[in-house]
């Protein structure tokens, strides 16, 4: 199909969607449904030919791994084999009478990435961080850190009320948490603005071709 | 037993053994972590497949139910349709420039950039509607978010060189201290969720019934 | 109807209408205000600037969906063609699904301006789901991770991944995210096993990402399209992240213009509201 006729396919499909500024219509549910049919057709086929083929599929049917030959009944075979059964045993779940089967794959799931991430999240989130901050007070930036850090936390402290010494931390916490959202608004939106721009460049320069 | 309790056991024993393969160098519980990261993996491919599993239920019943907006129901099988069968039954498969990518290039990537781009417009109407310096916390962020706003653009350096170094400091002093002190909230809750999962004192995964 | 009333009861479509004119503009008459590079963009150039030109592989994890290509392809594009130009090879991969289609599309472009070889000089490991799981196991074996490439190619076959085992051997590691992959790279690569890390992530998240870089977990950040376009001056190569300063600037101003107009009218119409002061 040529070029032009796939790009003013993809513009129509843009301006269907624009068009619920207007109000919501037909054009634009069009647009929204088709892009739910599309995605999660595309996730699938990405999802099949870019891990199950080459690391369940492959191994178990074909005995190749990596351009590698595996022996049927081998370790690398059973290695393929139970993870891909695990992952068939998660669809017992459309099934009623089967579906607490399918709760033996999803614990296994479930409390492996529970674990994998206590010591990582705990490192490099919290300790990482603390360390970070425990800085001399000998300028106006680093007291400003250390108290902003330490009021933020005393916020969201509601083991106690907030009065006396802790309510006044907590009320310095509130000021940085502040400034904090203003500058993350200040960045939504450009960061909003930057979507507006591209659509609006593939517009006016890829398919009506009145700018560079 | 074999519907809560092998489940609950699974669960504690993966988290438990996840959670201290990080201290035990040893080769045999090495090699079995590493399997165990596959199998991870393996687990999560197969987990993507009930989302989509769930939307054509939901859709299907529409048709069936002959709902009003059924006809949308149509596109969402057309779209999926169209998907799965220029990735599975074309010849290219998925290869660049194949019909698949196609699809991709020219249905998926110009919607689903529009709609998100539909923010743009909503948050300018909703700045002028509801940002108000009501209150000093308000004013607070609205100062803030004005010199960001000023300080991230070209624009900003030219009306002043101050109102760029204005910003960096909002963001590498006040907006710093803020940030790392949600991040360890974060993180602290995170470790207490990922606890509560392995012990078995959180079970929203497990679903209703017995 | 007092003025305030009429303003603030104005249809929200007029504003829609002025944004999309106010974007429109600058294309037309572009203004060509210079991008100041700021403290982080620069940290994450000069980290791939001095890398040595025998270098092993940088790893660029483009982890993003099609929302937000207008923000992180400049900077994917602009991150290639640094390496390209250095003559350092590059590696990508995507823990996104969505990031598979993308990253061909970023790739194709960028290597077309460069004399570079498929295999050699780049190459694309494509898509594997499990974020954590994936970058644990690719400290332990990244070609036991990604056996094949993206076209079914064994990685253990391509040029490219000759001596490079896991992460001792991988110089720098770009995750370019929409989302919170760069915290999962810190996470799950940075801290068990020292793998250095950047990232480029979405105005949004930018802010968020200031305490890593403090602390040192990471070695620099591209913030939204602004980050793009102080890595394309860096790289002296314009594209779409400069290009879109112009509009940025018109609207944030157009913005904070409604901004204050919305507050005026409010503050005047609760002037109007209150009752007038009893005379004596």
């Amino acid at each position: 199909m040529p070029t032009f006729v796939l790009t003013t396919i993809a513009a129509l499909l843009t301006l269907c969607a624009y068009s619920f500024l207007y109000k919501d219509n037909p054009f634009y549910k069009f647009a929204e449904h088709l892009v739910v049919g599309v995605s999660a057709g595309y996730y699938l086929v990405i999802y099949y030919y870019n891990y199950i083929d080459p690391n369940v599929a492959s191994p178990i049917f074909f005995l190749r791994r990596g351009g590698e030959a595996i022996a049927l009944g081998g370790a690398e075979w059973w290695l393929a084999l139970i993870p891909g059964v695990l992952g068939l045993l998660l669809y017992t779940r459309f099934f009623p009478k089967w579906g607490w089967i399918g709760r033996w794959p999803l614990a296994i799931y479930i409390g492996g990435y529970a674990g994998l991430g206590i010591s990582p999240v705990m490192q490099s989130r919290v300790l990482e961080q603390l360390r970070a901050n425990a800085i001399p007070l000998t300028s106006v930036t680093n007291v400003l850190l250390v108290v902003g850090l330490i009021g933020t936390l005393t916020y969201f402290f509601f083991s106690m009320k907030h009065k006396g010494i802790l309510g006044g931390l907590a009320r310095i916490g509130i000021v940085f948490l502040m400034v904090g959202f203003g500058a993350s608004f200040g960045y939504t939106v450009m960061s909003r603005v930057s979507l507006l721009i591209g659509r609006v460049e593939f517009l006016l320069a890829d398919w009506l071709h009145l700018i560079e | 037993m074999l519907r809560r309790q092998l489940p609950l056991a699974l669960c504690f024993i993966a988290g438990v053994f996840m959670a201290v393969q990080y201290f035990i160098p040893h080769s045999s519980v090495q090699d079995f972590y590493q399997r165990l990261l596959d199998w991870l993996m393996t687990l999560l491919a197969f987990a993507f497949l009930l989302g989509t599993v769930s939307l054509i239920k939901v859709h299907f019943h529409k048709i069936r139910n002959r709902a009003a907006d059924r006809g949308f129901s149509f596109v969402v099988f057309f779209g999926l349709a169209l998907t799965l069968g220029t990735g599975f039954l074309h010849p290219e498969h998925i290869t660049p420039g194949s019909p698949f990518d196609v699809v991709f290039q020219n249905i998926q990537i110009p919607i689903e950039a529009t709609m998100f781009s539909l923010l743009a417009f909503y948050i300018a109407s909703a700045a002028f509607r509801a940002f108000r310096a009501r209150t000093l916390e308000a004013t607070l962020l609205l100062v803030a978010a004005v010199i960001v706003m000023l300080g991230r653009v070209p624009i900003g350096d030219v009306i002043h060189e101050g109102i760029p170094a204005a910003t960096q400091w909002i963001l590498n002093v006040p907006n710093l201290a803020a940030k790392r002190g949600i991040m360890i909230g974060v993180g602290l809750g995170m470790m207490a969720t990922a606890l509560k999962i392995i012990l078995g004192i959180e079970r929203a995964w497990m679903g209703g019934g017995d | 109807m007092r003025w305030f009333d009429r303003l603030l009861g104005i249809d929200r479509r007029w504003i829609f209408l002025a944004i999309g004119v106010a974007v429109v503009i600058p294309f037309f008459a572009p203004m060509g205000f210079p991008v100041v590079v700021t403290e982080p963009v620069r940290r994450l150039y000069d980290a791939i600037e001095e890398l040595p030109s025998d270098s092993k592989p940088i790893f660029l994890s483009m982890d993003y969906a099609p929302a937000t290509t207008p923000e992180l392809d400049p900077m994917s594009l602009a991150i290639m063609r640094h390496a390209f130009r250095r003559g350092l090879p590059v590696v990508v991969m995507t823990l996104h699904p969505a990031g598979y289609g993308l990253a061909q599309r970023a790739i194709a472009t960028a290597a077309e301006e460069f004399d570079v070889e498929y295999g050699v000089d780049y190459a694309f490991l494509g898509f594997h789901p499990g974020i954590a799981a994936v970058m644990l196991g690719m400290g332990i074996d990244i070609q036991n991770v990604y056996a094949e490439d993206a076209y079914g190619t064994p990685v253990a076959d391509l040029p490219i991944m000759e001596g490079v085992r896991n992460y001792d051997d991988v110089p720098l590691l770009v995750s370019i995210a929409g989302s919170a992959y760069p915290d999962s790279w810190i996470s799950f690569a940075y801290q068990p096993y020292g793998q250095r890390v950047a990232a480029g992530v979405t105005a949004v998240m930018a802010t968020d990402y200031y305490p890593y870089l403090d602390s040192g977990q990471m070695v620099g950040l591209l913030g939204g399209m602004r980050g793009a376009a102080e890595y394309e001056v860096l790289i002296e190569r314009h594209d779409k992240g400069v290009r879109g300063m112009d509009s940025q600037s018109v609207i944030h101003v157009f913005i904070i213009v409604l901004v204050v107009l919305g507050n005026i009218a409010y503050f005047a119409q609760r002037k109007g509201k209150r009752p007038a002061p009893q005379e004596a």
